[in-house]
């Protein structure tokens, strides 16, 4: 099967896993500090900022783009923040109005320019194109051991690789602070963690992954990934460690079942067309998710068994 | 009628260079009106201290202030007569047990290991000796068998032993404690004024958040009295006394109250 | 061109859009208010991605039932059916699993729209799905809107907008103290529902005017803009309303004159830009006075720490201080104090001894409970209580007034 499979699947496959991956790690954090709802609001956010950077520079160029949807997803963050803060206004309200502002922001600047020759429209960036990113030059399970070829794959394959890497090392590297100071932020800063710096390299962080993924399989995936995976890891364990972990495994069973299912899914049933890689994900780590909180072990707060 | 004024701490300034705690002229605000205005207090090195006064009074506040864990309006804070930020490893401070999310995935031995960061920094691994020296804290709170618990699963008076084998952890010189005996169990409340006891008598100085006036005497040497400005502060014999409790509680205390407490 | 679109000059269609869209405004706005005091606002986030399924389902049952599949009553039914079901996940999430509402908000409204980009696909795929046109709910589209379709927006927000008028005492009293409200034998659970079922019909009916991602904007901005003018419960539901009705009016009215202005954005900019002013402008609340308010309470309170440490000669710790002081010539600058500045500094003094005695009094609580370290005393007592005070305090004073 390698024959097909390699260059068609292979790289999607691929990178529907190193997205769900790269979101699901500070997703972890991200519902422990009930922040969960964060990456909702960046994912909203990516649309203006990909239209104004496409807008200033008039071309349509990953790199400023990119940076045009990171710089957006800060923004986002500082706005939330500054109108919690300064207007005394409750971080679920902040949040909804932020993000919804942005957006609205982001088509009205896409109707108002003339971006339909460019590939970019609302649908592609809530849905993505997972099933677009194929690998021409993958002749084979044999063609990954050849650097010519293998230095043809999909550019947004090394970009996601790059992300779940910089996530990774991350969380690696500030774990300790990251997980004391969601735990009990007052000891934290007791002992030194510069709690603040902490909280904001984490909501940077997961925008940078989120933006990454952005690109490659669009924003539903990113929300999902973000809440899905952590949410079912939370009621399997009652670690920390291990809820990682969790979160890591069903986001990898999320993308690949996702993808096989809205790939092969409908011919299996006889209809003739694939249908939405993106939204399968989603839907099968909300099915993750609903087993977990029928099943999961540490479902309950009451009901946890002692170790 | 004689009036021991706030403001009258002559005799203690000439030891506020090497004191463990010293705050001068602090005031925190949330909105409009200062939780605590301009309140001078200096802790006797080796001495157990009980922060005292009504609901609302700024007790947590005037120490979380100290600690840097809010920002203050005006004023400062020395520990050992030094910046907070060149001594903050000389520092334990126990949150009060409410302030956390007590359904954390993490066990107990997380928590007293959270203790050590000073030590093990970001990446340096968790050896023997480390756990050990966990063990040791949590047998020292009675917690031993609990190491592997998940924290969620832990009674109150459990939890609050928690936090003192995580503060043990730290291996300071100066302990700060929100109300520890809030909501504690009888039995804990022993243990922890044990734990504590046996600190002072190791040469270190303890800071407690107290509401309990019936145990003051008992428990402490020292007490500062504090209603958003400071009332008092001294030795329990001299100033822990009828007087000082009406201003510190408006008259608000009871007759009995009164005498059981200062009595 | 814009003055006839304000005027409604523009046909009958926009008209009935533009009435319909201040309607729903203003039921949003009003309906919203106490999903903001509930603290429940991103709630709405989720009802609004979980009608997506609903449209699907309800395009697929119409079609195998042989109509066309495109009656926008029923995708509006199908909508509600699949949001409702969405809000029973979230109750059920949160209460039958250690997951907080924030978590269950997010996999609801990801999952449920996950699904319904699902279906949109299969749907693409089928012979009557081709020019569904069902995209149109993500962002609303009112242009090209037929007189039924209209008609039904407008009755929909006027409907919409007479229940959340006639519930509004209830709703008001859960949003403001549910405590309260149960005691005095409200069933607060089922006036959340209520609530939940009023952004749910707000919701569905805005779908087709600003779609199911803005929809959200219409129930969260206008609460927290009229947040800034008011305090009171009362006040803060007609304001939201107003400002709702408002943005969603200028907002249809702007796109109908511009049929490449789409409505959706449009009135949430609107929405946005009072948002904006209020959070800047606004008297009380407002930013820029809260912090020039700030800035001159913390100058208060240093003067008045200064002060004090000058009347019981101890060290200023302070640059800041000193410099107040400096600035007022209440003290040289090697930082002795001038005559004005111990005639300030012994009044300080004396102010602080007299509260101090106030405060211990149970006589005078009411007074007490006014401390804030700056208050003068005279604006809290009568001079008699004052005469009393300084007696109480004889000799010990020593202070010339």
């Amino acid at each position: 099967m390698g024959a097909e499979f390699v260059p068609l699947s292979l790289p999607p496959l691929l990178i529907g896993v190193f997205a769900a991956i790269a979101c699901a790690l500070p997703g972890n954090f991200l519902l422990l500090r009930r922040q969960a709802l964060i990456g909702d609001a960046i994912s909203h956010v990516v649309l203006p900022g990909i239209v104004a950077a496409f807008l200033i520079t008039g071309v349509v160029a990953t790199g400023p783009m990119m940076l045009g949807a990171a710089v957006a997803a800060v923004l986002a963050v500082g706005l939330i923040e500054a109108i919690r803060r300064l207007g005394r206004i409750e971080p679920g309200a902040a949040m909804g109005l932020v993000f919804t502002a942005m957006f609205a922001g982001g088509v009205l600047l896409l109707e108002q320019s003339d971006t339909s020759s460019v590939h970019l429209d609302v649908e592609h960036a809530l849905y993505g194109n997972l099933e677009s990113l194929i690998w021409l030059d993958g002749e084979g399970w044999h063609s990954l051991l050849e650097w010519s070829a293998v230095r043809e794959m999909p550019e947004e394959l090394w970009r996601i690789l790059g992300a779940l890497l910089g996530v990774s090392g991350f969380v690696w590297l500030l774990w300790r602070p990251l997980k004391i100071s969601t735990f009990d932020a007052g000891f934290a800063q007791s002992v030194g963690v510069p709690t603040t710096f902490v909280g904001l390299a984490l909501v940077v962080v997961s925008a940078v992954a989120a933006v990454a993924a952005f690109d490659a399989v669009g924003s539903i995936i990113v929300i999902a990934m973000f809440i899905c995976p952590p949410a079912a890891a939370r009621l399997m364990t009652n670690r920390l460690e291990v809820q990682i972990a969790w979160s890591a495994v069903f986001a990898t069973l999320s993308a690949v079942l996702g993808y096989v299912l809205a790939g092969y899914g409908p011919l299996w049933i006889g209809a003739g067309h694939a249908v939405s890689a993106a939204g399968m994900i989603a839907t099968v780590s909300g099915v993750i998710l609903a087993l977990a909180a029928c099943f999961g072990p540490c479902r309950t707060r009451s009901g946890a068994p002692a170790v | 009628m004689t009036l021991a004024l706030a403001t009258d701490h002559g005799a203690v300034v000439q030891t506020l260079n090497d004191s463990p705690l010293a705050v001068r002229g602090m005031t925190v605000s949330y909105g409009e009106k200062p939780a605590v205005f301009s309140v001078d207090m200096t802790v006797r090195q080796g001495a157990m201290t009980a922060i005292i006064g009504p609901n609302g009074a700024g007790k947590s506040t005037l120490l979380k202030a100290a600690l840097g864990v809010v920002t203050p309006l005006a004023g400062q804070a020395t520990v050992f007569g030094k910046p907070l930020a060149r001594e903050r490893h000389r520092i334990a401070y126990v949150p009060q047990r409410a302030s956390v999310d007590w359904d954390f995935p993490t066990r107990v031995i997380d928590v007293v290991l959270m203790g050590l960061y000073r030590e093990l920094g970001l990446l340096r691994r968790v050896r023997a000796r480390h756990m050990d020296k966990a063990m040791d804290c949590l047998d020292r709170v009675g917690m031993r068998d609990f190491a592997d618990r998940q924290i969620g699963q832990l009674s109150g008076g459990q939890q609050q032993r928690v936090f003192l084998a995580r503060a043990l952890a730290q291996s300071a010189d100066l302990y700060l404690l929100d109300e520890p005996f809030a909501g504690v169990d009888a039995a804990t409340e022993k243990a922890i004024i044990d734990v504590l006891k046996a600190l002072k008598d190791a040469g270190k100085t303890v800071v407690a958040v107290h509401h309990d006036l019936a145990t003051v005497a008992d428990y402490f040497d020292d007490v500062f009295l504090i209603n958003t400005r400071k009332v008092a502060e001294g030795s329990v014999d001299t100033t822990f006394t009828a007087e000082n409790l009406n201003i510190a509680y408006g008259g608000r205390l009871a007759g009995a109250q009164l005498e059981a407490a200062a009595g | 061109m814009w003055l006839d679109a304000l005027t409604l000059q523009l046909g009958y269609n926009a008209t009935l859009v533009a009435l319909g869209a201040m309607f729903l405004g203003i039921a949003a706005g009003v309906t919203g208010t106490f999903l903001f005091l509930r603290k429940r606002a991103l709630v709405s986030d989720a009802i609004s991605h979980a009608t997506l399924p609903g449209i699907g389902l309800a395009f697929m049952v119409m079609v195998a039932f042989g109509g066309d599949g495109r009656s926008l009553v029923g995708l509006l039914f199908g909508s509600a059916l699949s949001a409702g079901f969405g809000l029973l996940c979230i109750g059920w999430l949160t209460q039958r699993t250690r997951l907080a509402e924030d978590a269950a908000i997010g996999a609801v409204l990801s999952v449920f729209f996950g699904f319904g980009v699902v279906l949109l696909t299969v749907i693409q795929t089928m012979s009557a799905g081709r020019q569904a046109g069902l995209e149109g709910f993500l962002l609303g589209s009112t242009a090209g809107m037929l007189w039924n379709d209209a008609m039904i927006i407008l009755i929909g927000g006027a409907l919409t907008m007479a229940a959340v008028v006639a519930f509004r005492r209830p709703m008001s009293l859960v949003a403001f103290d549910p405590e309260f409200a149960a005691s005095s034998g409200m069933n607060v659970g089922r006036i959340d529902l209520m609530i939940m079922g009023l952004a749910m019909a707000v919701t569905v009916v805005g779908l087709k005017i600003v779609g199911l991602i803005l929809i959200v904007a219409m129930l969260i901005i206008p609460p927290v803009t009229a947040r800034f003018w008011t305090d009171r419960t009362d006040h803060l539901v007609i304001l939201s309303g107003a400002f709702g009705g408002l943005a969603a009016y200028v907002g249809a009215a702007f796109s109908a004159a511009a049929p490449d202005l789409p409505t959706g954005p449009i009135i949430v900019l609107v929405s946005f830009a009072f948002f904006v002013v209020s959070m800047l402008a606004a008297p009380g609340r407002g930013v820029l006075v809260a912090l020039l308010r700030h800035r001159r309470f913390q100058r208060r309170v240093h003067m008045r720490q200064g002060l004090l440490a000058l009347a019981q000669g101890q060290p200023i710790y302070e640059g800041y201080t000193m410099r107040l002081l400096a600035r007022a010539g209440l003290v040289q600058r090697d930082g002795v104090p001038t005559e004005e500045g111990k005639a300030r500094a012994a009044k300080a003094l004396r102010d602080e001894k007299r509260w101090q005695l106030v405060r211990a009094d149970q006589a005078l609580e009411g007074a007490a409970a006014l401390y804030d370290g700056l208050r003068a005393l005279e604006t809290v007592l009568t001079p008699d209580q004052i005469a009393e005070i300084d007696r109480r305090m004889g000799g010990l004073a020593g202070v010339e007034a």
